[in-house]
């Protein structure tokens, strides 16, 4: 079965997972988005790439922080930028998800930067799509968000440079994470030797170390000596039922505190996808201090953003 | 009509029989085997030379989405599909819409079913009324209505006090109950196997233990009231064995599992390919192989189609959003063939799950062709390969994860009671 990321040639098609990409793609676009990081930093922060392409962010699911940083990415290619909250529209009338693609497809968009709810909807689409259409997968329920594995795994380059010399541990809820799925796919592919999940057996998935991780339940051995902590977020819905009695109690075992961090190496970085609940996986003291790069993350999100867009849409 | 089908290797179970034979049918029913009874004046002759005579297929499971959701199929597009696939009696579980709850909607399908003079079909009625695992059903007016069995189809009884005292009563009127072994808490939200596909795709698991927790309790429950339970589309390799220690033990209890159950595994899924999304879930390759010993055993009875077709928009959906289900009555023949040619299972035991051992699950007459049987009849050329396209398919239901791959043997006639309801192709008649 082909990739269903490449085109025939081999070339970056869609974005639609991490898992399975080839090394030199994943570090093109860590290479192509440090090119980028310079731009954004300028005061004229354009450039024309994607002049005249017309992306859509297709959001099925609520989200501001990575769709805008999509729009803002976009626009600094100079692409036309088109947002659509689609949970709000068509959906609710009963529209199909492909049916939805095929209009916008017929206003000609160049890209599609697609959230749904739903693990595989953007593989869905891109199997639909014709050729000369790019799909980026901006988060499918628990499958995969790869422009954050990526921006995460361009992070921990950018302050730690070497990937096989790293510790990486990621903490907290593993289950429903896409995110963690895919940067475990990024930590792998670029060689990362000790790759660690900490969380309790309830927030982890049947079979977890598969995908290539050591499971840890208990923070301070997971923590010892590691080089990068990634702390998920941890939903509110997931905090009482049968997954976990209460906040206060998974702070208790697992929110990352100045005192559970001071096992990690001394120049060890915190790392958090957004948006943190304080006190709940991270104490304010840690997501303010000095080993916290959450912000810059947000900062490479762009660049990396860019890389994505820029490779996918500036062949053709 | 007279009928003489000539010059074929008649494969019958039942009795034991694989030979050249000819078989010589009169009034609706098999009139000789082998040598032709005295005064046999054939109205019309069957040349079976280079193929196999078989008794029409026995499918204890195939949704024909009557009533209610006729947009995905009818009974006239299923009950040609049966016969299409050589498939001459079949049970249909009670999930239509509403369910097979009322006898006068019983009737009321039995009587469309006949009249269309296709496959004969059983219909399964509801355990509990509405299927909604509270009330029981009416069994016996359902009984008298022509119901066969009772089931909840794939919705639960959440309650055990319920599901014990169905049991009992089913008991009490010497009915069989059919059930699907599912827990339905570990399952909630569950569209696919909890391993390490469903892991990496993100997909929500059902874990084998929902099958296993289930079948437990179904299992002490028939230790309790001495039910005849039949127990469906097993796919975990530990219900396997818990099958095989109740028969051993002497319960009274009898399975089946899924053609597709036998082939494929979770590895199949893919990139969230939805024409896998079936229920139960396709398992671990470990529970594929031991489904497979468990088919070659015995413990494993028979193999059903679990025909389930589901409209092409319910398909082109993500993976958890998308229906259920795969079209298989035309399946069920080469399906089963191919697992005998794999695992080098004579043809005779190999056949007799989907004749023999499926209508004495139901305990009806048809799956042989002793003397004195229905006239049910399935005549196929075991040599051609089919390649499955949506276009091969009669059914309404194009939805299969066999797309594609070519599959052994080709239905070229088939009889239900002495009439002939499909061919293919008629040659030196």
């Amino acid at each position: 079965m082909r990739n269903p990321q490449l085109n025939e040639k081999g070339d970056l098609q869609h974005l639609l997972n991490v898992e399975g990409l080839p090394r030199e793609h994943l570090v093109r676009i860590l290479d192509t988005a440090a090119s980028f990081v310079g731009v954004t930093e300028r005061d004229v922060k354009k450039v024309p790439l994607l002049r005249g392409k017309s992306v859509f962010n297709l959001f099925f699911e609520p989200s501001t922080r990575t769709r805008t940083t999509f729009e803002i990415a976009a626009k600094r290619l100079s692409a036309d930028v088109i947002n659509l909250n689609i949970s709000t529209s068509s959906q609710s009338k009963g529209e199909t998800l492909l049916d939805t693609i095929d209009n916008l497809a017929a206003m000609h968009a160049d890209m599609f930067v697609v959230r749904h709810a739903a693990s595989g909807a953007a593989h869905l689409i891109a199997r639909h799509v014709a050729p000369h259409h790019h799909v980026i997968n901006a988060g499918d329920g628990r499958h995969a968000h790869p422009t954050q594995g990526l921006l995460d795994a361009y992070t921990i380059r950018h302050y730690k440079s070497d990937f096989s010399r790293l510790s990486v541990a990621i903490v907290g809820d593993i289950l429903h994470s896409r995110v963690a799925r895919s940067l475990i796919h990024a930590l792998n592919i670029l060689g990362t030797p000790d790759v660690r999940v900490i969380a309790p057996q309830t927030l982890l998935p049947t079979g977890v170390a598969q995908l290539g991780v050591r499971v840890f339940h208990n923070m301070n051995e997971g923590l010892r000596d590691v080089d990068v902590v990634v702390m998920l977020r941890l939903q509110n819905e997931r905090m009482k039922g049968p997954l976990l009695p209460s906040a206060q109690e998974f702070f208790k075992c697992y929110g990352l505190t100045a005192e559970k961090l001071a096992l990690a190496k001394p120049d060890a970085i915190v790392m958090h996808p957004g948006p943190m609940n304080r006190g709940v996986e991270i104490d304010s003291s840690v997501a303010d201090g000095g080993q916290a790069v959450i912000l810059p993350q947000v900062t490479f999100g762009i660049a990396v953003r860019m890389a994505v867009m820029s490779i996918l849409g500036g062949g053709s | 009509m007279k009928i003489h089908v000539k010059g074929g290797r008649l494969v019958d179970p039942k009795n034991r029989v694989d030979a050249a034979r000819d078989l010589f049918i009169a009034e609706g029913r098999i009139a000789g085997v082998g040598a032709s009874p005295g005064g046999f004046k054939a109205d019309r002759t069957i040349d079976a030379t280079g193929l196999m005579v078989m008794p029409g297929l026995v499918d204890l499971s195939a949704r024909l989405r009557e009533p209610g959701l006729e947009y995905k199929a009818t009974l006239d597009s299923e009950l040609y599909a049966a016969v299409a696939g050589g498939v001459t009696s079949l049970a249909c579980p009670p999930d239509t819409d509403p369910p097979l709850d009322e006898p006068g909607l019983v009737e009321m399908l039995t009587r469309r079913a006949s009249s269309l003079h296709l496959a004969q079909i059983y219909p399964v009625g509801a355990l509990t009324a509405k299927l909604e695992g509270e009330r029981l059903a009416e069994m016996a007016m359902l009984r008298h209505a022509g119901c066969v069995a009772f089931s909840q189809a794939d919705a639960p009884i959440k309650d055990t006090m319920v599901l014990w005292r169905a049991l009992q009563y089913a008991a009490t009127l010497g009915y069989s109950v059919w059930l699907r072994p599912q827990d339905p808490f570990v399952s909630r939200e569950g569209v696919a196997h909890d391993g390490d596909v469903a892991t990496r795709l993100g997909l929500p698991g059902i874990p084998a233990f929902a099958e296993t927790i289930a079948l437990a309790t179904i299992l002490e429950l028939v230790r309790a009231t001495g039910t005849t339970v039949h127990i469906c589309r097993l796919s975990t390799a530990t219900a396997v064995d818990m099958v095989r220690q109740a028969k051993a033990e002497g319960l009274p209890v009898t399975s089946d599992v899924g053609a597709h159950h036998v082939h494929l595994s979770e590895m199949d899924l893919g990139y969230y390919d939805s024409h896998c999304h079936l229920v139960p879930p396709l398992r671990s390759l470990r529970d594929r192989d031991a489904l497979q010993a468990g088919v070659g055993d015995g413990t494993i009875d028979a193999i059903c189609s679990d025909h389930t077709p589901v409209d092409e928009d319910a398909k082109l959906m993500p993976f958890s959003e998308s229906g259920p289900g795969a079209t298989g009555l035309e399946l069920l023949l080469p399906l089963t063939l191919k697992w005998a040619q794999e695992k080098k299972v004579s043809i005779v035991d190999a056949l007799a799950r989907v004749t023999s051992e499926p209508a004495r699950i139901l305990k009806i007459e048809a799956g042989h062709l002793g003397v004195g049987a229905p006239a049910d009849v399935c005549v196929f050329d075991p040599e051609i390969y089919v390649k499955v396209t949506p276009r091969s398919l009669r059914s309404q239901g194009k939805n299969t994860p066999f797309l594609g791959y070519e599959l052994p043997g080709q239905v070229r006639y088939t009889l239900v009671a002495g009439d002939v309801t499909y061919q293919v192709e008629t040659r030196n008649e």
